[in-house]
């Protein structure tokens, strides 16, 4: 979508927050379009809530800065927020209050009229029967849906939102990201943390993936598929001296040996050299198949490797998937 | 939230220029926060039901303290409006106190402790506004607390005693009216030092993030000066302790008024109130909100 010369919805420039010791974020930059539904994707403890808390204003920047709308939060105040709505963890609430009262108060907060979208907005996340209640006795994923609605109350053109699908059965998690859908597709932009890639993969079109503090990745997702390069499969007579030649075949990248056959990546000109280079050197090629969802084999690699070491990366990889704590690729 | 498609969209906001919430607003609902508060009712039931339990016990024991130190006691069965003024003098070292603390104390860090500072930061009011909201509303209870207090002292003496004339610390007699008067006057000027106790209290809420510490390090520091105060030796200072101000009122019920402890009092409270809360606002705008 076209930005009409508008400052865009987020722009953040060398963010730095340092809690003593620990350097949460590190020298992050954001660029979030009109329009876009853009995944902030990275491993617990990544620095992602550390960095939307800073976008809202909730904590100062040790470093750099960060603009929403070309506001700046820290000089501007709540007037940096306007036209924006969202939260960081879980939304937190009165638990003394019933969920209306709650809607109200915040309403009160936000002014312009807030008051009056009150049941609107229970309707639209589904609460309006037990917004009679007092938040005490909420599940969290009602919780999650109020935490919804009182961002709506503000009638957002920028929809901030920290993980709104964790901790959430899959009926609620399925609900959750088909509304943030149907928001996107109302027009507002969405900033969306998430330690799940198929949520990001579902939703997003531009992505930032973030790992210990710095981003490794901005840009589109389908830029970082091709970026990354198809990855294909190879069954041979002879995988070891298959494994041999596709090290010193230009164009072949990564080649990894598994007992069951040879991986690597390459365009399909390599492919085509590589078969033919096969076949010159007496090796018969059984099966020789292209390989989808490299996504989070690229995660992976940019996250496992970006930050840290340069190790091998297919070995990476498949000690990423295992490791679900750190983040989640499958469901 | 199955049936999404269904209901109304919600629409994009429009371009136009927003009226913001006022510092009132925000008030109202600092109010309405307290008033569905269980622990709200702590304190002031402390001050309640302490006048009513005194005269209860007055009556039930028929006591006619005339050798008594204090002149308020020694006829307190003489006139209803003695009463009252006795029970200032009891509240107002540490029952007052604590109840206008268990407010203050609790009103920012007890936000930060459920994590609802973040959800009303994120709106369309500044942190300035929010504080004074919440200074407001903790003076606003602190006072309510000392005049329900007074009121329910009246009651009940006038009631057990009846509305008759009293004699102040100066010996002279002030009709029942007048008497009531100095009664809601003398409450009113104790307000001062309490309001300073208030704003010590909303400094460490602020500053601590923990309602417990903030409550118990505000109630220390007052048995700390009462503590002070009894050290030989150290008279000298005696009278610029923030506990000896809680007697400030004592200057009404004389005949000619002596308005020298007032004033000072006034001047002494401002030394440790006003940067008490000028500290507490830098605080709460500066300060990151990290938790919940
Ligand atoms: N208030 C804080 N004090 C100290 N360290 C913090 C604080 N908040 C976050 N951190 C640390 O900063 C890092 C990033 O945390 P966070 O932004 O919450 O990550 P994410 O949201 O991506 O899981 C973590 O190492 C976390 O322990
Ligand atoms: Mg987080």
């Amino acid at each position: 979508m076209s930005d009409g010369g508008s400052p865009p919805p987020v722009k953040a420039r060398g963010l730095v927050k340092r809690y003593k010791e620990v350097l949460a974020v590190d020298h992050i930059d954001l660029n979030v379009r009109t329009g876009d539904v853009y995944g902030f994707l990275g491993p617990n403890g990544a620095g992602k809530t550390t960095t939307l808390r800073m976008a809202l204003g909730l904590i100062t920047p040790t470093e750099g800065t960060v603009e929403l709308f070309g506001r700046n939060p820290m000089r501007q105040g709540a007037r940096a927020l306007e036209g924006v709505a969202g939260f960081v963890e879980a939304p937190r609430f009165y638990p003394y209050l019933t969920g209306r009262k709650n809607l109200e108060l915040l309403a009160a907060l936000d002014g312009d009229g807030a008051s009056e979208r009150i049941d609107e907005v229970l309707g639209v996340v589904e609460l309006a029967p037990r917004a009679g209640h007092r938040v005490a006795g909420y599940s969290h994923g009602m919780r999650q849906r109020l935490g919804l609605a009182s961002a709506l109350l503000r009638r957002p053109r920028l929809l901030i939102l920290d993980e709104p699908a964790t901790g959430l059965d899959p009926a609620g998690m399925r609900d959750m990201r088909r509304l943030i859908r149907r928001l996107a597709d109302d027009g507002i932009t969405v900033l969306l943390s998430s330690h799940q890639l198929p949520e990001v993969q579902e939703l997003c079109d531009r992505v930032a993936i973030v790992d210990s503090g710095r981003v490794v990745y901005e840009g589109a997702l389908s830029d970082l598929r091709r970026q990354g390069g198809a990855g294909y499969r190879l069954r041979s007579t002879d995988d070891v001296r298959a494994l041999e030649l596709a090290r010193l075949q230009t164009g072949i990248e990564h080649p990894l040996a598994d007992g069951t056959g040879l991986g690597f990546q390459a365009d399909e000109d390599a492919v085509a050299a590589f078969s033919l280079a096969l076949g010159r050197a007496g090796i018969g090629i059984l099966a020789l198949t292209p390989e989808l969802a490299t996504l989070e084999d690229l995660f992976f690699r940019l996250t496992e490797n970006g930050a840290g070491g340069s190790q091998p990366n297919g070995a990476d990889a498949a000690q990423g998937v295992s490791d679900s704590d750190r983040l989640v690729a499958t469901q | 939230m199955s049936s999404v498609a269904a209901s109304p969209p919600v629409g994009v906001s429009r371009s136009k220029r927003s009226r913001r919430p006022s510092t009132a607003t925000v008030y109202r609902w600092e109010l309405r926060k307290l008033v569905s508060q269980k622990r709200t009712y702590l304190g002031l039931a402390l001050v309640i039901i302490l006048p009513i339990f005194f005269v209860v016990f007055q009556n039930v024991h028929q006591r006619h303290d005339r050798g008594a130190d204090n002149i308020f006691a020694a006829q307190i069965t003489q006139s209803g409006l003695a009463t009252p003024v006795l029970m200032l003098l009891f509240l107002s070292v540490f029952m007052l106190p604590l109840a206008a603390v268990l407010v203050a104390g609790d009103i920012v860090a007890a936000e930060d402790g459920n994590g609802t500072l973040k959800t009303i930061l994120t709106r369309s009011v500044d942190r300035g506004r929010v504080f004074a909201a919440k200074a407001l509303a903790a003076v606003t209870y602190a006072a309510i607390a000392v005049f329900l207090s007074a009121a329910v002292a009246t009651v009940a003496g006038v009631a057990s005693w009846g509305f008759q004339s009293v004699r102040t610390f100066s010996g002279t007699v002030v009709s029942a009216p007048e008497a009531l008067l100095l009664v809601f006057a003398s409450n009113a000027i104790y307000l001062i030092p309490l309001l300073t106790v208030a704003a010590i209290g909303l400094l460490l809420s602020t500053a601590t993030r923990n309602s417990a510490a903030a409550v118990v390090g505000t109630i220390g520091l007052v048995i700390l000066l009462f503590i002070i105060a009894q050290i030989p030796g150290l008279e000298g200072i005696k009278p610029y302790l923030l506990t000896e101000q809680f007697e400030n009122w004592h200057g009404l019920l004389r005949t000619p008024t002596d308005w020298a402890p007032i004033a000072h009092s006034a001047w002494v409270c401002a030394l440790y109130g006003v940067p008490a809360l000028f500290a507490a606002y830098l605080i709460f705008l500066r300060r990151d909100v990290a938790g919940g």
